[in-house]
């Protein structure tokens, strides 16, 4: 097991050196100069040429490349063009809130998703079933945006019960430990800080949460639907297990694993999903910053982000084929399979 | 390894090789089975209807006659913010411009965009996973290794790192959603290539002499076609999703032109006090999705033979 884990981390390098590569190539060979976009429209030539020389722009692009890559493995990134921090910084200020935001909302699509799904199953063709299977084809049909925009109209506009922007209440913001703020205002046991943060919370994440948590409704329906007609649910049955019991612990147990990788899955397409949420509920996260500096030619934060999403991407996909290995006695990663 | 064939089994690989489902009685097939879907009825009969409308005004603007109630790009400042009324269905915008001529202009625009992107990544993944398939070993190893690379990056983020470069406008936005879509049309050529490609029919006309390409694009993709419809009609209600999204952050159609997404964009700043300038565009995305959606599982289903003998 462990051995298998060490192979698919060194797996991990050639697919991210390959990203850091595309992200390069895109940002730094076909986009326009980045020097009149950070400079100005008036800057002269003589410091326009200066600015390129001092950010070494000027350099070969496989020199260009050769900085980078050699300074991303010592943790260094490089600085933003525009506020001269080290990127490293400009991301770990900005990506708790992203992963905060992100974790509620897999941990909410999980829950409903499987909850819902589960019940269309075992309530096949009922209302139920109908009313849930509607509910993840709108979910996938619609924005992530849009919804975003529909919540703050209703909860926000109309009702007034929660704030539509930002992370929590200026006053309230706990002490830095974690960088999550549910975490950090129960660390500092502000209970007032805790609920604020939550309530600043439940919007984005449900307009993030609805996508996934349609796919993993959609997934958990059709994995249950199978292993409810298997053998050894009729079995249970008539050895006259509890129901609840037999859809829990026998057909649930067994249907996880294509709803763990598609949870898996989702994480990553959260991130991305996060891009467009962040931007509705002006959210301080990685996602809203990244289009930012993508707009404004900030090449080394852009690459630093995608970088760093990309690995978070894979390692996602590492950790749910371990779980697998817990969920699934029979995958065993030994030698001989690997 | 060379293998010696008597003649009598070579027969049999040359009628193998006759012997290709033609990729017509496999749609036909396929739309016998989507038929009984009501569902999927539906949404063919929604995208029939946008269509029909996108048709209607493109073919209208060409002949420079108004069709829509009133002209889509028309801003008048004093008729601006008027909630939906008798005259105004859906109301008028920030600019004064008719919502509901805006919504019915901007189904052009979308289906293009949909149907364009789709032809891009459909046309290169195809070409690389048939490729990869087909021909195995290293050339299989790197095309599919980039294609997980890119896989590794959100879409919707590598959309708009190829818009960055590009720059903006509807042209480049189909190119950059067109472009991150290519790896899952070349994972699943390449996988239903790998899956047939050692069968009798595909030996056979290799032992006949055929080119490859005449292989890949005579005996096997016809094969595959109906797994590529069901992903290209799912492709496009995604494509769509990604253009409103690239349009809502600014980065799409530049105005005045109407598409749904920019639309929602440039109306955020009135969403308490404009909301149903933010309500109809997001119904018009959500409905073409979800028409395609509708259609692309009816299409899934339609290729499961579990449902085709029900």
């Amino acid at each position: 097991m462990l051995k298998y884990i060490i192979k698919r981390i060194l797996m991990l390098i050639p697919v991210l050196i390959g990203v850091s590569i595309i992200v390069f190539l895109i940002m730094r060979v076909f986009s326009p100069d980045p020097a009149p976009i950070v400079l100005g429209q008036h800057a002269t030539q003589i410091s326009v040429e200066a600015w390129r020389q001092a950010n070494g722009l000027n350099d070969p692009i496989f020199l260009q490349y050769f900085h980078f890559i050699s300074g991303a493995l010592t943790g260094d990134l490089g600085t933003s063009f525009y506020t001269k921090m080290p990127v490293i910084k400009e991301i770990f200020s900005r990506f708790p809130a992203t992963i905060e935001l992100a974790m509620v909302s897999i941990i909410l699509a999980s829950l409903f998703g499987i909850l819902i799904g589960v019940v269309s199953a075992v309530k096949k063709n009922s209302i139920f079933d109908n009313a849930g299977m509607l509910l993840a084809l709108v979910g996938v049909s619609m924005p992530i945006f849009w919804l975003g925009i529909l919540l703050i109209i209703f909860f926000s506009g109309t009702l007034h019960w929660l704030p539509s922007s930002g992370r929590i209440n200026p006053l309230l913001q706990p002490g830095h430990v974690t960088g999550f703020y549910l975490v950090d205002s129960l660390i500092a046991g502000d209970m007032d800080a805790f609920i604020d943060a939550l309530r600043h919370l439940v919007l984005p994440a449900c307009a993030l949460a609805m996508y996934s948590m349609a796919i993993i409704t959609r997934m958990t329906r059709s994995s249950m639907l199978e292993t409810l007609q298997q053998d050894y649910i009729r079995t249970a049955r008539a050895k006259g297990i509890s129901e609840g019991k037999v859809i829990g612990k026998h057909a649930l147990r067994n249907g996880l694993i294509p709803i763990v990788t598609v949870i898996g899955l989702q994480l990553g397409s959260l991130l991305g999903g996060a891009v467009l949420t962040e931007t509705v509920f002006s959210w301080p996260g990685i996602g809203a910053y990244t289009v930012a500096c993508i707009l404004k030619s900030d090449f080394p934060v852009v690459q630093g982000v995608v970088l760093l999403i990309a690995f978070v991407f894979v390692l996602v996909n590492l950790i749910v084929d371990v779980i697998y290995a817990f969920l699934d006695p029979r995958i065993k990663y030994s030698k001989k399979e690997g | 390894m060379e293998k010696g064939y008597s003649s009598n089994s070579d027969e049999n690989l040359i009628q193998a090789a006759d012997y290709v489902e033609k990729p017509e009685s496999q749609l036909k097939e396929m739309w016998e089975t989507l038929k009984q879907n009501k569902a999927a009825v539906v949404g063919l009969f929604i995208i029939g209807l946008l269509a029909l409308i996108a048709l209607v005004v493109w073919g209208s603007e060409l002949l420079g006659k108004q069709i829509l109630p009133y002209d889509p790009n028309y801003s008048d400042m004093t008729q601006s913010f008027i909630w939906p009324n008798a005259e105004h269905w859906f109301g008028t915008d920030q600019l004064g411009r008719d919502m509901f001529s805006r919504i019915l202009d901007g189904t052009k625009i979308s289906l293009f965009v949909g149907v364009a992107a789709v032809a891009i990544s459909l046309s290169i993944g195809v070409m690389l996973g048939a490729i990869a398939g087909y021909r195995g070993g290293r050339t299989d190893a790197l095309i599919m290794r980039i294609m997980d690379m890119m896989l590794a990056i959100p879409s919707i983020l590598l959309a708009i790192a190829f818009m960055a470069a590009l720059g903006k406008g509807l042209d480049k936005a189909v190119i950059a959603i067109g472009l991150v879509s290519i790896p899952e049309y070349a994972r699943i050529v390449r996988g239903s290539i790998l899956s047939v490609k050692e069968n009798d029919y595909v030996q056979a006309a290799k032992v006949i002499g055929n080119r490859d390409s005449r292989i890949i694009f005579k005996h096997i993709l016809p094969n595959i076609i109906s797994l590529i419809v069901v992903r290209a009609t799912l492709g496009i209600s995604t494509a769509v999703l990604d253009t409103a999204a690239l349009g809502f952050l600014g980065l799409g159609v530049q105005p005045p032109y109407a598409e749904w997404g920019d639309m929602l964009g440039r109306a955020r700043g009135f969403i308490f006090t404009a909301p149903y300038t933010l309500i109809f565009p997001g119904i018009a995305i959500t409905i073409i999705v979800l028409a395609f959606n509708l259609l692309g599982d009816g299409l899934r289903d339609a290729l499961d033979p579990k449902s085709r003998i029900k």
